[in-house]
């Protein structure tokens, strides 16, 4: 059962096969079997999961409308807080801490009666693409646990590829969703920046952050897509607008007719041999289902890595300054006669890690008086022009295509000295973020070379994300008939359980 | 040795800045609903956002906007089709996200003028100072500084934080330089902050109590040797929360700087604070490194386009000006200018307003409040608005003096009871036994009397001369202990000695 | 050009407040020397006629109506707090002055 897709869950619960109860038992005791080994989650909401998976069952006994995801467990990235259950960023910072309020997701969540499992690892405040950089340890990746299962969200992405939950909410800022996505062989959207609310999202860069579903099955990341999407008032930046019809669209999947666009400059050199076979024959297999591929060029994509790794770490300066011992989480230092500054100066150097610092440092100077221009401002300006390219291909094609990453997943502990090739990994996710636009990732297969899983990116224009599901399902479709079977059942048993 | 006044502005010209915050008294704070209700219990008016915790996000009470632009409509600025929040960094314990949701470069109104009237040497003088911006931002939280011997933040072994405050509507409005003021300089900075209050108090955006923190003002001074062009250096001064220490502050700050450039020292750029007992300046304590802000664009806000319709819409909202106002009761009332300039001077028209409003004559109204009570203030060494005695008051005793029920002489000791907090005027009036004696007969018996035991000024009277009644008037007022109409008293007492 | 003397790391340390060894401010100097040469490549196409983007959507006047809204209760606003008193966050001694 734990193997099967939310949609087969919910029919099951739906004709009474098993109980809501019993489907989170059986996730808690898969989590007990394999989490020791894939560090997935940091923290466990046993009695509240259950508790809440008791009272779906008795509005279901009881004959009540419940929501298509009713009952169905989910694993809660960590920088989403919900009342009462510790929220730590994966930061030292903020160790046992419990949010007084639940942010707008997880309300969402509790009032489809989707059952939160608990909290998933993930890089500290996001920062990472690895999960390497969570003060509580590494996140192993279930295809090979001596490899990274990508970041920031590597927790949420590994709880699903090890079958530790069926669904799981990740957030985004620059690619946060879809790498851990590519690297596990599951499936990860970013909507439209403005989709989903990010009113208790810890901000680490607030014009790039957005939360989205993860799943892994195109329908099932739809359904939750619909669950936590829509306009919310206490986030000024949500769209009020209708949320676009991502389930249709993901139970449609045709493509006949479509335009697809493949990003000249996302591909080729630096892109693992294996990856690009992966993406050339899903570019076949979406040809043979009626869409036409036609290339575009987005020459400024080359400077949005430089002005990403600007704009973030500026905005995150600012965002991560509230850190300061004052009001919750660790205080260091508070001895008698030092002062406050003191003390905050203390709580941050022992309560951020080392990737955070880096960012908060390099923000700061970004930001600085006689450096703006120069550093900021550019970014802003490179942003425009990502912007402008993506308008532009969108004129030609429906939807954009590209590899979700150069590569498939690294051995932990490879690139953790070297800043600068860990951010290349992000080369391919952070144009969508810079411009807000939609992103999916989806398995196309595995390397050839390793035997890894290969993402393959879909983006969507502005609250246009219908589009990505309807390509993501018609290639998921064609993918199974050539497979056979789902891509994780090529992955090794964890275990020994399952 | 220390330089007077008139030394300071016999060799230098001083040039004025003023920046003024103003809280707007919304019913929920600027980026959250929490209220803002002055003086609640501590921590009681947090949430989320105000308190920064983390995930929470801002967002914009539409009423500060209004409130805003009404502002800079009535302060005669240009309301930017564009603009934007920013965020300024900074970490200070009080403020909890350790940055300000602030206006930048791109605030929402900007280049306006106040005109002020001064009296001056040559009559009344009209000044204009020029507004460069106004911007909308947020208040702080309070801190309360526990174990230093004084209060004062050096010395505190520890503070403790009360947020409600944080994230109240604050509006800053910043003037240009005010160069050409010479030696009005202090009186142009009061006349100013005081224009702004009434122009706030008659726009209702804010409760305009500098006392209570709701308009603040900090002023920058500079000097310059007069004929010179370039700018001295200026100093802040912080703190200053009434119109009188404005222009105390100001005053001081011009002679202090002039103390130092006539000793060849240089005047440091700095914050100073304005201590209300000495009506000094004391030196902020000065930051070894310089602060930088790294200002940006707050991305978790939207920019801010007001359209025309709703500016429009905003204009046609604005009651009349103070300047207006004021020239049209002047008129009503048929005040002279010099007693006009007088009664604004000591910030008494709204409260001789409000008593006529409550049915007073104009000139009483004016006579009681910037003659008798004026005097009990400064005697008490007190502002008038301080003192327990109100318009209503005012207004009931000057009615009882119409009606022949007070004299002026009992009115005064009216008066007096209610500054003494007796109570309302029919308190003290009860209380004290104070009553007009208008019993004709009682009135007579002292006459009769009075003519009995000094028979030849009676009779200096009855043979018709008048100035003589001078004599038994009084011996009747004291017979009946002054509490008789001294009118009244003269029409008997003629009638009386057969000359009515 | 682009680079960072350990002198104005430890300034900016000092802005963003965060407590810094000797090493870590060297090590984090050497490091910037690499990451502002390649994060300056944005100034080669960022030429005054483009206009910044702060906003990814065009989105304007977005506002809330003056209506207020159930606070936290002082229990759960000082929850989280490293240590209160008397209904209030309890800090260590503040210097310096207010802004
Ligand atoms: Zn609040």
């Amino acid at each position: 059962m734990i193997r099967s897709s939310a949609v087969e869950m919910a029919s099951a619960l739906a004709k009474g096969e098993i109980t809501s109860v019993a489907l989170t038992q059986l996730h808690f005791d898969r989590i007990a079997s394999v989490d020791t080994d894939v560090h997935a989650f940091l923290h466990l909401d046993t009695d509240g999961a259950l508790a809440q998976a008791a009272a779906v069952d008795a509005k279901r006994a009881k004959g009540e409308k419940l929501s298509p995801l009713a009952g169905i467990p989910l694993a809660l990235k960590d920088v989403l807080v919900q009342k009462g259950i510790p929220t730590t960023c994966g930061s030292k910072i903020l160790e046992g801490w419990r949010p007084p309020y639940d942010s707008t997701v997880v309300t969402n969540l509790k009032n489809n009666d989707i059952i939160i499992l608990g909290k998933t690892n993930m890089d500290e405040f996001a920062m990472g693409s690895s999960t390497e950089n969570s003060a509580y340890g590494p996140t192993h990746n279930p295809w090979d646990l001596s490899r990274i299962p990508g970041g920031s969200g590597g927790g949420s992405a590994a709880a699903l590829a090890a079958f530790e939950a069926p669904l799981a909410i990740g957030t985004d800022t620059g690619g946060s969703i879809r790498q851990p996505a590519a690297v596990t062989g599951t499936v990860g959207v970013k909507p439209t920046y403005g989709g989903v609310s990010r009113y208790g999202l810890v901000a680490f860069s607030s014009s790039l952050d957005q939360a989205g579903p993860c799943a892994r099955t195109v329908l099932d990341t739809a359904l939750l897509h619909e669950a936590i999407a829509g306009h919310d008032p206490r986030d000024s930046t949500s769209i009020n607008a209708p949320v676009p019809n991502v389930v249709a669209a993901a139970k449609s999947g045709d493509v006949k007719g479509m335009k697809i666009g493949v990003v000249k400059e996302l591909n080729g050199d630096g892109y693992q041999p294996g990856v690009r076979a992966r993406f050339d024959e899903s570019l076949e297999l979406l040809a043979k289902a009626g869409a036409e591929i036609v290339e575009v060029s987005c020459p400024n994509f080359e400077y949005a890595l430089a002005a990403y790794y600007l704009i973030a770490p500026s905005e995150c300066s600012s965002n991560l300054a509230r850190f300061d011992a004052m009001r919750y989480g660790l205080r260091v230092g508070d001895v008698d006669g030092a002062s406050a500054e003191e003390v905050m100066n203390l709580t941050r150097e022992v309560g951020f890690g080392r990737e955070v610092k880096r960012r908060i440092i390099l923000g700061t100077y970004a930001l600085s008086s006689g450096y703006y221009d120069a550093y900021y401002g550019s970014a802003q300006k490179v942003r425009t022009l990502i912007t402008q390219d993506f308008t532009s291909a969108f004129t030609k094609a429906d939807v954009l295509v590209s590899p979700t990453c150069p590569t498939t997943a690294f051995k932990i502990g490879e690139k953790s000295n070297d800043p600068l090739a860990m951010y290349l990994n992000d080369i391919a996710t952070i144009p969508v973020n810079m411009a807000g636009i939609g992103g999916m990732s989806l398995p196309s297969g595995v390397a050839d070379e390793d035997g890894l899983p290969v993402g393959f990116q879909i983006m969507s224009p502005v609250m246009k994300d219908e589009r990505m599901y309807l390509v993501g399902a018609a290639l998921e479709a064609a993918l199974l008939s050539k497979w056979g079977a789902p891509i994780l059942s090529k992955a090794p048993s964890l275990g020994g359980l399952a | 040795m220390s330089l007077t006044y008139d030394d300071v502005i016999a060799k230098y010209e001083p040039v004025l800045g003023l920046e003024v915050h103003v809280e707007l008294n919304t019913n929920s704070k600027m980026f959250c609903g929490c209220s803002t209700t002055f003086g609640a219990e501590p921590n009681t008016q947090t949430c989320p956002v105000c308190l920064a915790l983390p995930g929470a996000l801002p967002t914009v009470n539409e009423k500060a906007i209004e409130s805003t632009i009404k502002i800079g409509l009535a302060l005669n600025c240009s309301i930017a089709p564009f603009s934007r929040f920013a965020r300024k960094n900074y970490f200070y314990p009080d403020m909890p996200k350790n940055f300000q949701i602030s206006q930048y470069d791109e605030p929402i109104c900007v280049n306006g003028y106040v005109d002020v009237e001064i009296d001056t040497d040559e009559g009344l003088k009209k000044f204009r100072v020029e507004i460069e911006r106004v911007h909308m931002e947020e208040d702080t939280g309070k801190s309360l500084h526990v174990g230093g011997a004084t209060g004062r933040i050096h010395g505190a072994e520890y503070s403790l934080l009360d947020y409600n405050r944080a994230g109240i509507p604050l509006v800053e409005i910043v003037t240009k330089i005010v160069p050409g003021t010479g030696k009005y300089a202090p009186e142009v900075a009061k006349a100013y902050v005081g224009e702004l209050r009434d122009i706030l108090r008659s726009l209702g955006v804010s409760d305009v109590k500098m006392e209570q923190g709701s308009l603040r003002c900090d002023a920058n001074v500079s000097l310059r040797l007069i004929g010179a062009e370039k700018l001295g250096t200026r100093s802040e001064t912080k703190n200053v929360n009434s119109l009188r220490s404005v222009e105390r502050a100001v005053r001081g700050e011009m002679i202090r700087h002039a103390e130092l450039l006539n000793k060849g020292e240089r005047v440091v750029q700095e914050t100073r604070h304005f201590q209300e007992e000495s009506g000094l300046t004391r030196s902020g304590r000065s930051k070894e490194q310089a602060e930088d802000y790294r200002y940006f664009p707050e991305p978790d806000l939207v920019p801010v386009e007001p359209d025309a319709t709703w500016i429009e819409e905003l204009r046609a909202q604005l009651p009349e000006r103070p300047s207006v106002h004021r020239k049209r009761l002047q008129e009503e009332w048929s005040v002279p200018d010099k007693e006009m300039a007088a009664m604004i001077n000591a910030d008494l028209l709204d409260t001789v307003e409000a008593t006529v409003i409550l049915g007073s004559d104009p000139t009483k109204a004016r006579s009681w409040w910037l003659g008798e009570i004026s005097r009990i203030a400064n005697e008490q060494n007190v502002s008038v608005k301080e003192l327990a005695i109100t318009p209503t008051d005012v207004a009931e005793i000057v009615s009882l003096v119409a009606q022949g029920e007070l004299t002026d002489k009992l009115a005064r000791q009216v008066v007096e009871g209610v500054i003494a907090g007796e109570g309302k005027p029919a308190a003290v009036i009860s209380a004290r036994g104070i009553k007009v004696v208008n019993d004709d007969s009682a009135l007579m018996a002292a006459i009769e009397k009075a003519c009995a035991a000094q028979p030849e000024t009676a009779e200096k009277v009855r043979a018709g001369h008048l100035p003589a009644a001078g004599a038994l008037i009084g011996a009747i007022m004291k017979e009946t202990k002054g509490q008789a109409d001294a009118a009244r008293v003269r029409e008997l007492l003629l009638g009386h000695l057969g000359q009515a | 050009m682009s680079s960072l003397s350990r002198d104005e790391v430890a300034n900016l340390a000092r802005l963003a407040r965060i407590e810094m060894s000797e090493e870590e401010l060297v090590n984090l100097a050497s490091e910037f020397t690499v990451i502002l040469e390649a994060v300056a490549r944005v100034q080669e196409v960022a030429s005054a006629d483009v206009a910044p983007t702060s906003h990814p959507l065009p989105l304007r006047n977005v506002f809330r109506p003056d209506v207020t809204k159930p606070s936290l209760t002082p229990e759960e606003a000082l929850s989280g707090a490293p240590a209160s008193e008397e209904q209030r966050f309890r800090v260590p001694q503040i210097l310096g002055e207010e802004a």
